[in-house]
């Protein structure tokens, strides 16, 4: 698998320009000869990330907890092995992915949990629900109440296509970030993540769609 | 294009990475096919509303609790008395 290179790592074609560092490498560097502030710095920038992805994943707020402290000091204790082949962030996500796959194991020991064990899954793969959403389907619920519909909802994911779901659509990588954090081709993430997007719309649209009077009328009263 | 062929290229749509010729026939599927238009309104809004909320806190406490565990596994405890 090639390795993912950001931009700003890249090396510009007009040599006049300086070749742009991703400040985490310099960090990271320093953190190597056992400076332990760059290192704190990158854990207060990517600590909230871990914890929601690890969240995501396990669904249980205490293993998300112990998993961001056990990604934080397994990346410290192999922080020789980090190249700067990939971004320092991916490589975090994908010590997350494996310790949340892991957690899960643990949780269910006589059942394996893998990325794999999801993928025959055919639910959400053709669309059933045609009926309009509202505009601004948001705006039908108060924050909290949306928070527990978005959280009920992404639980009821088998955790191979949540987990693929959260770090190219909740944490914004791209889908090749997304393979290589998960160790998956790209096509492999592809048709996941076409099945996690179709299956999350199909459950929320139970909430957010135009034709249950009651919600219409509530919606326009706000 | 069938329904089938655009829910084929609908992962490419959101990564921006149809080619231009094909684009065209996914524009004209979706102004025929009004199951489709929705399936893409609301999958797009589905993707949306995930990326704009916070649905799980991450209180400044938490984080500080975290920092420190992390930071004492890590690196020891610190000395305070400096």
């Amino acid at each position: 698998m090639p390795a993912i290179q950001s931009p700003e790592e890249s090396i510009q074609p007009d040599n006049s320009q300086p070749v742009e560092i991703h400040p985490d490498v310099a960090l990271v560097a320093r953190a190597k000869e056992g400076d332990s502030s760059a290192f704190e710095q990158l854990v207060r920038q990517y600590d909230r990330q871990i914890f929601r992805v690890a969240q995501h994943i396990t669904q249980n707020r205490e293993d998300a907890e112990d998993i961001t402290q056990d990604v934080f000091f397994k990346a410290y204790q192999k922080l020789e092995q980090f190249q700067g082949n990939s971004k320092f962030s991916t490589w975090l996500v994908r010590i997350a992915v494996n310790e949340s796959l892991m957690r899960l194991r643990k949780r269910k020991t006589s059942k394996t949990v893998s990325m794999d064990e999801d993928v025959h899954t055919e639910e959400g793969s053709i669309p059933r629900d045609f009926a309009e959403w509202r505009p601004n389907p948001e705006q039908l619920y108060g924050q909290g109440e949306l928070a527990d519909i978005l959280r009920k909802t992404i639980q009821g994911l088998p955790p191979g296509f949540r987990t693929v779901f959260t770090l190219r659509d909740v944490e914004n990588l791209s889908t090749e970030e997304t393979a290589e954090a998960l160790g998956l081709s790209v096509p492999a993430v592809k048709s996941r993540l076409l099945r996690a997007r179709l299956q999350l719309r199909e459950r929320l649209s139970r909430y957010f769609k135009q034709s249950n009077p009651l919600q219409a009328l509530e919606g326009k009263s706000r | 294009m069938t329904c089938t062929d655009f829910l084929a290229k609908l992962t490419d749509f959101f990564d921006g990475n149809v080619p231009p010729a094909l684009m065209a026939e996914v524009e004209q599927h979706i102004s025929e096919c009004k199951h489709c238009e929705v399936v893409l309104d609301s999958t797009t809004k589905t993707i949306n509303i995930y990326r704009d909320s916070e649905i799980y806190d991450f209180p400044p406490e938490l984080q500080q609790r975290l920092e420190s565990a992390i930071m004492t596994r890590c690196c020891g405890p610190r000395d305070t008395t400096k």
